[in-house]
């Protein structure tokens, strides 16, 4: 076991189960977020990847969301397990 | 005949509204499971004993933020036409994210019922809930349906007419936030209270505002103003 490693929610591999620590938004798009289960303490499981990469979709609070870069690239979370 | 009172039905998306809603009243309004589905506001009647329960089916919202017109449309009335019960539908099946527009609810009105649906789904799957604990905790009834096998209906309708006869009284639990926020709702909760008297909560309208909601601001402006120069 090493340091938890904080990271990006866009940089999570398929598989990964990432602990989100915060949110880089603000406004309705913050809002909406928080309405969706992403708040600080919520599990999310990267769930797969639009061939292109982008959207991605996770798994948050028994629901599967996809979120473009846009969203996904200012939520941080810490790596909990990478799904092997 | 006897007395009139209006049922308005909150909940998510997809928790089963319409279809609770359609069983009750008898109505068909459509069900199905794209964004915005409930439209406009669908209303029906229930008799229950000597009263008549005006049912109005509330867009299914994440939130009552008014961060898109459903959520305007369900907020404005739960706040502003002030039904005389607020049922918040939950699914079982997820409870954690249905219960971030139930405490929404709860903050913003007294009369509510926390109706958890797909109760049977929910069985399947191996989750069991206990409501007791969860009125207790919630100071408002919470009730297990199925809408889909028309479970808990009896329960449900004799809960209303409690509540409506005031035979239950509603303490719907306040969510606490953190010291600086607690301190700056003591501060203008007076205020507003004076502005607004007791027709909102004073303390979710100062939440509001604290949030830097100018929507609910020109909402309540409009709405007040105009009693004013009636």
């Amino acid at each position: 076991m090493s340091i938890p490693k904080t990271m990006r929610l866009v940089d999570g591999e398929k598989g990964n189960l990432i602990q989100i620590t915060s949110l880089n938004l603000d406004g309705v798009m913050r809002r909406r977020l928080l309405d969706l289960g992403f708040v600080a303490g919520a599990m999310v499981e990267v769930i797969r990847k639009s061939p292109l990469g982008d959207p991605i979709a996770y798994r948050v609070s028994q629901t599967t969301i996809a979120l473009r870069k846009e969203e996904s690239s200012r939520i941080e979370g810490v790596l909990m397990t990478d799904g092997e | 005949m006897g007395n009139s009172y209006r049922v308005a039905l909150a909940g998510n998306p997809n928790t089963g509204k319409s279809t609770l809603f359609n069983a009750l009243t008898g109505l068909r309004q459509h069900t199905g499971n794209w964004a915005g589905k409930t439209v406009s506001l669908a209303q029906g009647d229930i008799q229950y004993k000597d009263k008549t329960f005006n049912l109005i089916d509330l867009p299914g919202t994440y939130s009552l933020f008014s961060n898109s017109s459903d959520e305007e449309v369900a907020r404005n009335y739960i706040v502003f036409e002030k039904p005389d019960v607020t049922v918040v539908v939950l699914d079982a099946t997820s409870l954690e994210r249905n219960f971030n527009l139930a405490l929404q609810v709860l903050e913003m009105t007294k009369n509510v019922i926390i109706c958890i649906n797909l109760i049977d789904v929910a069985e399947k799957q191996g989750i069991t809930i206990n409501e007791r604990i969860l009125t207790n905790r919630l100071g408002v009834p919470v009730i297990k349906i199925s809408a889909r096998n028309k479970k808990g209906f009896p329960m449900l309708l004799d809960t209303i007419d409690r509540i409506v006869t005031g035979a239950i009284d509603c303490q719907p639990v306040q969510t606490t936030y953190p010291d600086d926020i607690e301190e700056q709702i003591k501060k203008i909760e007076p205020k507003v209270s004076e502005l607004i008297g007791n027709e909102l909560s004073a303390r979710w309208v100062s939440l509001r505002l604290l949030d830097g909601d100018e929507n609910l601001l020109n909402e309540i402006n409009e709405r007040f103003g105009q009693k004013e120069r009636a």
